[in-house]
């Protein structure tokens, strides 16, 4: 009788277990953190979700704070008589949760199969646009987001050729040093005396030892796009030079006539 | 028996292995005549468009009708481009020719110019027709010598393979086609010195730098060490190497950098007041802790510290853990975007890992601002009406032919997109138009 008791309290309170858990989280809904333009994560999914329910923004629901959320969200706080500030903070937080609801089950679960869908108040999921597969299942992603920053007209496949050049150039270098062949590819689009874009400066015949003998498709790590990155976000360790070159392995006496800037690692930099 | 079995086997093997390696042979035969109609095709365009570019610019000092004149410098613009493209695909590699190539692109520079401009208000002066007129003479200069040069590959059946191997073993003495470029070069090299003097082309219009009238003492290497180590925060007298720039820098630099066993940080470090110019620190990141917003509170506080009085934000990024801010300087409520300073916060502990103030030091000082002309509401007249306007402020910016100028500054939104507007405050001229990108679908 006693056991019996005590197991009926133990499944009660397995099923009261989530419950509890669930109210807690339809409470606190955000993270408190104040969610700003150019963010991505959770919040943000939750955010353009619940702008989407009140029909404040229709765009993709991708969890990258773009333009589009920037707009939606200013919207929303004009016409409910807030500060009109493109943050969401704390105020701004509550009064969406208050206003509308967000399906995070239905959200995630339609982001995780690759779906185009969308999130409108007032409208059953089947009824929802979209919701059949538009693609392929994609590999399980680490996280929820389905789009991601990049620099102002740069696309992840132009960083990801500048990223395979500066590894195939710079892998052995110091950091600064790879910032640096990254700045010299981008300083090289800016100069008239070179072609105006990423892959002509990179494949021009005879520029680069690294795309001569094919040690640009090697695949590059992290670190080589990260200061790909920093040289497009306008890092320049370089100091403007066009040329560099390697003092041991250069063959053309005419590289040493150019006035010369600063060595990094193994590099000398010139102008 | 067994010998003639051997040597059956040996003759099979001998004769495979003749037929693999003739096989090997025709291909790289074919991927060799491959490059090389490449290099023929970029070598006998170049030459098609210098003579193009030289009739092209005749038919203009010919021309009197100004509707028609536009569009032939447009015209001009086109073909200096595509010849320099023709370049830029030929092996030359090291082979100076850049002259050649800014002579191009500033003849391009300055036909675009031309182009744009309404030459029924404002037409050719005589200064302009004489660059053109000198132009011509250049042009044909150029043409002469490269077709001279083309008659003689055809002739003699050269190779621009052969011109690679040069140029890889260094050894250029006796090559036709590296003696025509370089002949080619040394008049371009000539023009260049009576092109600049002409005032028109050749010189660069970038705006003065400033650099030199920011305050303070020349540091020695042993007062920018003391200084790298205070930005560094780091006490240790080790692992910290310090080096002058050399003649190729813009203005005078100590380049810093320290190791340990956990990170690397670099700077360079203005010779003149000290400032620091390029700050990197690179360290492994561990997860994310802090939020872009609180991120963006340790990059202001950074600035503050540093003496960059009145930054704005103006760009924020989330991007691998890492936060990247851009800021502008707010010279009484207007924006100025040259004078920008970008940081970059890692979001694991908010420590700020760069700094790059290049362009705020060399741009940077007061300036002294006429009122605008036209009010904001006579500058949305010039905006297009599909836009919807979203906001709007006065900023200054440098445009298209490098002038700084004064102007409203609209965002707004049309078909889901966001643009930003950059109209004259003076004149109403629309001076940029930039669709505001940022975000694309994950591939990966």
């Amino acid at each position: 009788m006693r056991l019996r008791q005590i197991s009926f309290l133990m499944v009660v309170g397995l099923f009261l277990f989530p419950l509890f858990f669930d109210g807690k989280e339809e409470v606190k809904a955000f993270s408190p953190q104040v969610i700003q333009h150019g963010a991505i994560g959770d919040d943000v999914i939750e955010l353009q979700a619940r702008l989407q329910y009140l029909g404040f923004y229709n765009g993709n629901i991708d969890g990258v704070f773009g333009w589009g959320t920037y707009w939606a969200l200013r919207n929303f706080q004009y016409e409910f008589g807030m500060n009109i500030d493109g943050l969401a903070g704390e105020e701004t937080k509550n009064k969406l949760v208050q206003a509308s609801e967000f399906d995070e089950a239905y959200v995630k679960e339609q982001i995780t199969r690759g779906n185009r869908f969308s999130h409108y108040g007032g409208m059953e999921g089947e009824q929802q646009q979209g919701g059949e597969a538009q693609q392929a299942e994609q590999s399980a992603p680490a996280d929820n987001t389905t789009a991601v920053n990049v620099p102002q007209g740069f696309s992840q496949n132009d960083i990801q050729l500048m990223a395979n050049a500066v590894y195939g150039e710079a892998r052995g270098e110091p950091y600064e040093g790879q910032v640096a062949v990254a700045a010299v590819i981008l300083n090289r689009v800016a100069s008239p005396s070179f072609p105006n874009t990423v892959s002509g400066v990179i494949f021009e015949p005879r520029a680069f030892t690294a795309v001569a003998d094919g040690q640009i498709w090697l695949t590059p790590n992290e670190r080589a796009r990260e200061a790909v990155l920093d040289a497009i976000n306008g890092w320049d360790p370089s100091s403007n030079a066009i040329y560099y070159f390697n003092p041991d392995t250069a063959t053309s006496p005419w590289i040493w006539t150019r006035p010369q800037i600063k060595k990094i690692g193994k590099h000398i930099f010139a102008k | 028996m067994i010998r003639w079995i051997t040597i059956g086997v040996l003759s099979l093997g001998l004769v495979g292995a003749a037929i693999w390696g003739y096989q090997e042979h025709q291909e790289k035969n074919a991927i060799l005549i491959q490059a090389e109609n490449g290099y023929q095709k970029s070598f006998h365009e170049l030459s098609y468009h210098m003579d193009l570019l030289h009739d092209e610019i005749g038919t203009v000092l010919a021309m009197n009708s100004h509707e028609r004149l536009s569009p032939k410098f447009v015209d001009i613009w086109r073909i200096t481009s595509e010849a320099h493209s023709n370049v830029s695909q030929l092996p030359l590699g090291l082979l100076p020719f850049n002259k050649t190539e800014e002579f191009l692109s500033n003849i391009g520079d300055f036909t675009y110019r031309t182009a744009i401009r309404n030459l029924d208000d404002d037409p050719l002066t005589d200064e302009e027709t004489n660059v053109l007129e000198e132009l011509y003479v250049q042009a044909n200069d150029i043409k002469d010598e490269l077709r001279h040069v083309q008659h003689l590959a055809l002739e003699n059946n050269l190779r621009w393979m052969d011109v690679q191997l040069a140029l890889v073993n260094n050894d250029q003495t006796d090559n036709t086609i590296i003696d025509g470029f370089k002949t080619v070069e040394e008049q371009v090299e000539g023009f260049a010195e009576a092109n600049s003097q002409s005032g028109l082309i050749g010189v660069s219009t970038k705006p003065e730098d400033h650099f030199e009238n920011l305050p303070g003492e020349t540091l020695s290497e042993k007062e920018a060490l003391d200084k790298s180590r205070k930005i560094f925060d780091i006490n240790s007298k080790e692992n910290i190497e310090i080096t002058p720039s050399g003649d190729g820098a813009d203005i005078p630099i100590y380049s810093v950098s320290y190791q340990n066993d956990d990170k690397r940080a670099y700077m360079d470090l203005s010779q003149k007041g000290g400032y620091p110019l390029t700050l990197l620190i690179e360290r492994p990141l561990k997860d994310k802790k802090l939020s872009l917003h609180e991120g963006l509170e340790r990059a202001e506080k950074y600035l503050e510290q540093f003496d960059f009085d009145d930054m704005n934000l103006y760009q924020s990024m989330e991007l691998n853990n890492v936060g990247m801010y851009s800021f502008y300087y707010n010279q009484d409520g207007i924006r100025i975007y040259s004078d920008s300073v970008e940081v970059k916060v890692a979001l694991d502990n908010g420590d700020v890992l760069g700094v790059t103030a290049t362009e705020y030091y060399s741009n940077h000082h007061e300036r002294e601002i006429d009122e605008p002309e036209l009010t904001e509401e006579e500058a949305l007249e010039f905006v297009n009406d599909n836009v919807q306007i979203e906001e709007s402020s006065l900023s200054i910016i440098t445009n298209d032919v490098d002038e700084e100028v004064l102007t409203y500054e609209f965002l707004g939104t049309f078909n889901n997109d966001t643009y930003r507007i950059f109209i004259n405050a003076m004149d109403g001229r629309e001076e940029m138009v930039e669709k505001l990108g940022g975000k694309e679908l994950k591939y990966s």
